[in-house]
């Protein structure tokens, strides 16, 4: 139980350490939001008094100390740009973002599973063999590249959705799953590629060992030996795999927005970061941080229940 | 068990797929048109306090001034009925517009009317939001119909500062945080970096809009543009280049117009050896701006010799393009003569997110070698470019295209005055400084124009800057639409498009 409590309070040193980070950095760099906001015909005057309301004039220390607080009464502060509470601004956009890293999270395992398993029983079959190499060029194709094709194949030339038609979950469910279906699809692939040929790996090497003829000799059912043993086993390794893969997949998700024309945090980001929006940045990377942390964290708690030697 | 599963779930998805593919949208009976734009309206939805070209063209369908440009570039009554002055420039006289009526139906008073121009002219904080109202003395409504401004200093040119937007008295006094102008279109709503939603406006006084829902849809990444055109997404995208427009298939028109800007390589004239005029020259010799147009965008484009676009056609002056026709001897003896027989290095410093500037950078690279000008292209940020190059004169040179903010000269010509706020390349010339002042002060049109085009006389000569073109403008439009037209200024008319028949 220490060893979780430690790990959660090491979580949240680091949340403050990145959003710290963030701070420093828009400090580091040139471009004033206040400028940014009132172009380039507002008075010197003006843009004090703006800078003043914004309250830019104070020091790092106290601007970050002020944010912090505010965070954990769970005000993120007003966007520059907008004008309004930046909870409100990216709330939507985040749970967008969040349903098709978790969409294609979720395509991610449907792929891997039954491929690897069947791979891994067929060894040395023609489906192994031509597994393989699709595998390579997948796990090669960024998921950018990757989205473009998709669009240009299945959208363009085969119909089968239409290009920048994002259909909001609000609207219609079966209509966002439609066309999240295919930048989830983007997303999914180099990493289910990743996954298949660790957990292929995995399996095999499992197969090898000795407990499993042991078990076989006693009589137990292969498919029980299979699923109970083996595959459980082997899934260890894949786990880890799967925490990394989700946190890369929020990131996967922001980029593959951008090409998909998806409402999510990806534009937001980006407009923010040009606009020196600094609310909304800074909003965006500690919703991003925890996220990668929480399913670090989870991934850690699965091992010591999946696997007794760890405990 | 779990394969099955995992089949199953296989399935399922695929199900779902099929269901939702085969629902298809209703057809509105109403008519509606999507246009993307680059940008999300990031500055404001006050017209009073944005700043930016491109949020000016989406609220040039929403609000309006006392007169407002039409597309030949005239100045037409718009909230005003009629306008005129007296005739040293120092008392202009309004009538308000009967009926005329802000979006939420109430008739506009002079009340409304006093209020904006207040607003605009207010000097708190360093300045009035718009700089020319600081020769305002009074704003004064002298009856139900009629507002009068009086000024300190006579100006005939003013009327054209006079397009800047009529509010309600009621929003400016803070009461009411409602969007609202007399324009064609009015505001229904937005979603931040998503979309803005525009519908016709049905108590517009002049010729309604045509067609009623208009979506503007922000398209961040331009690779999608193409792709969002032809797979039906948007209907229209302004500003596309030469490539884009070659990719889109004959189901879109490609309107060809110019975006009204004064592209050149500005050069920071404090700078050495940028302070030497004949240095400035033997750069503008090796400059060929066709070379950079054929290079750049198919050969698209207008020449340009001085800081005035050819829309302007009171103004402009072709025969300044022929003042600096490539002549490399000529620039290298003016380099000698300065001390530079060897040539110099250059940074030219770009905003990394206009790719015709950094195409036009590219190309100038290669023409100054021949002066052995070793150019370094610095590409930066947008932000920084604002920061550090336009507000802290930061720089070496720099390739931007300048637009005029009001339909006149004033708006190009004003910032090479040696104290104006924005002369951010450091222009010093006596000459220009007394021209400049004598079209100020000119009360008789003829005489200021002669006024003007002195000034732009002495931009050459003094070759302030290496002046290139003003750019072609490619809108793409969907065949389902026409009746586009092209404004001399950084305007999209949305009300002027129609289904076509």
């Amino acid at each position: 139980m220490t060893t979780v409590i430690k790990k959660i309070v090491g979580s949240v040193i680091t949340i403050l350490a990145v959003s710290c980070l963030v701070f420093i950095a828009f400090e580091i760099i040139s471009g004033d939001p206040a400028l940014a906001k009132l172009g380039i015909s507002a008075t010197e005057e003006k843009l004090a008094a703006l800078r003043l309301e914004m309250g830019l004039e104070r020091p790092l220390f106290v601007r970050f100390f002020d944010w912090v607080s505010g965070v954990i009464r769970g005000d993120f502060g007003n966007s520059y740009s907008y004008n309004m509470p930046v909870s409100e601004l990216i709330g939507e956009k985040a749970l967008t973002t969040m349903l098709l890293a978790l969409y294609s999270f979720l395509l991610m395992i449907v792929i891997t599973i039954p491929i690897s398993i069947y791979s891994a029983l067929h060894k040395g079959d023609l489906f192994d063999k031509a597994i393989q190499i699709v595998n390579q060029i997948n796990m090669s194709v960024p998921a950018f590249f990757g989205g473009m094709l998709i669009s240009l194949i299945f959208g363009m030339v085969f119909k089968l959705f239409s290009f920048g038609g994002y259909v909001s979950y609000s609207k219609s469910f079966s209509g966002f799953l439609s066309y999240m279906f295919w930048p989830a699809l983007a997303i999914a692939i180099p990493k289910a590629a990743m996954a298949i040929s660790l957990l292929y790996t995995a399996i095999v090497e499992e197969i090898k060992n000795d407990y499993v003829r042991t078990a076989y000799s006693r009589g137990n059912s292969s498919r029980g030996v299979f699923y109970k043993h083996i595959l459980k086993n082997a899934c260890i390794p894949l786990i880890t795999f799967l925490g990394m893969a989700f946190a890369d997949m929020i990131s996967g998700s922001i980029v593959i927005e951008q090409v998909f024309g998806i409402p999510g945090l990806g534009r937001i980001l980006l407009s923010s970061i040009q606009q020196r929006d600094y609310p909304v940045v800074q909003a965006i990377i500690v919703y991003i941080a925890f996220f990668v942390i929480v399913s670090n964290l989870l991934v850690d708690i699965l091992y010591r229940v999946i696997d007794p030697r760890v405990r | 068990m779990r394969k099955n599963k995992a089949i199953l779930s296989i399935i399922v998805v695929l199900i779902i797929l099929l269901v939702s593919g085969c629902a298809k949208e209703e057809a509105s009976e109403e008519s509606s048109i999507v246009i993307g734009i680059a940008q999300d309206i990031e500055d404001s939805l006050d017209p009073h306090l944005m700043d930016s070209a491109g949020t000016r063209e989406v609220l040039f369908n929403i609000f309006e001034g006392l007169v407002k440009p039409n597309s030949a570039g005239d100045l037409v009554p718009a909230v005003a009925s009629e306008a005129g002055s007296n005739d040293d420039g120092t008392v202009y006289t309004f009538t308000l517009r009967d009926g005329i009526k802000f979006h939420n139906d109430k008739e506009v008073t002079v009340d409304d009317v006093v209020a904006s121009i207040e607003r605009c002219a207010d000097p708190k904080d360093g300045g009035p939001l718009v700089q020319a109202f600081s020769n305002i003395e009074s704003v004064k409504a002298e009856d139900e119909k009629t507002v009068v401004i009086t000024l300190k200093d006579p100006d005939t040119d003013f009327l054209a500062n006079m397009s800047v937007a009529i509010l309600p008295a009621d929003y400016i006094s803070g009461a009411t945080a409602e969007i609202l102008g007399t324009g064609p279109y009015k505001f229904i709503s937005r979603s931040p970096q998503e979309n803005i939603i525009l519908e016709a406006f049905d108590g517009y006084w002049g010729e309604k809009a045509h067609i009623k829902n208009v979506e503007l849809k922000i398209i961040g990444d331009a690779d999608t543009i193409v792709m969002n055109l032809e797979s039906g997404n948007i209907d229209m995208f302004p500003r596309l280049t030469t490539a884009q427009a070659e990719q889109l298939s004959d189901k879109f028109e490609i309107l060809e117009g110019t975006m009204n800007l004064v592209q050149a390589v500005y050069l920071n004239n404090a700078h050495k050896p940028l302070d030497d005029v004949r240095v400035r020259k033997a750069l503008c010799y090796a400059a060929d701006a066709q070379e950079i147009m054929d290079f750049t965008s198919d050969g698209k484009g207008q020449e340009i010799g001085s800081s005035m676009f050819p829309s302007f056609s009171k103004y402009f002056m072709p025969e300044l393009n022929e003042v600096y026709n490539r002549d490399i001897d000529k620039a290298r003896e003016l380099l000698s003569e300065a001390g530079y027989p060897d040539g110099f290095k250059l940074k030219i410093t770009i905003p990394s997110n206009y790719k015709p500037h950094v195409q036009t950078g590219e190309v100038i690279k290669e023409q100054f070698k021949a002066i052995n000008v070793d150019v370094e292209l610095e590409l930066i940020e947008w932000n920084a470019w604002l920061s550090d190059v336009y507000t802290d004169r930061n720089f070496e040179s720099t390739i931007i295209g300048v637009d005029a903010s009001t339909l006149s000269a004033r708006a190009l010509l004003a910032r090479f005055e040696s104290t104006a706020d924005n002369n951010f390349i450091n222009f010093n010339s006596p000459a220009y400084d007394k021209a400049y002042a004598n079209a100020v002060k000119s009360t008789d049109d003829a005489e200021q124009t002669k006024y003007y085009k002195e000034c732009q006389s002495i931009l050459t000569e003094e070759a302030a800057n290496v002046y290139i073109q003003d750019m072609a403008e490619l809108i793409a439009l969907n065949k389902k639409y026409t009746g586009y037209e092209f404004y001399p200024l950084y305007a999209q008319d949305i009300s002027k498009i129609r289904l076509a028949e």
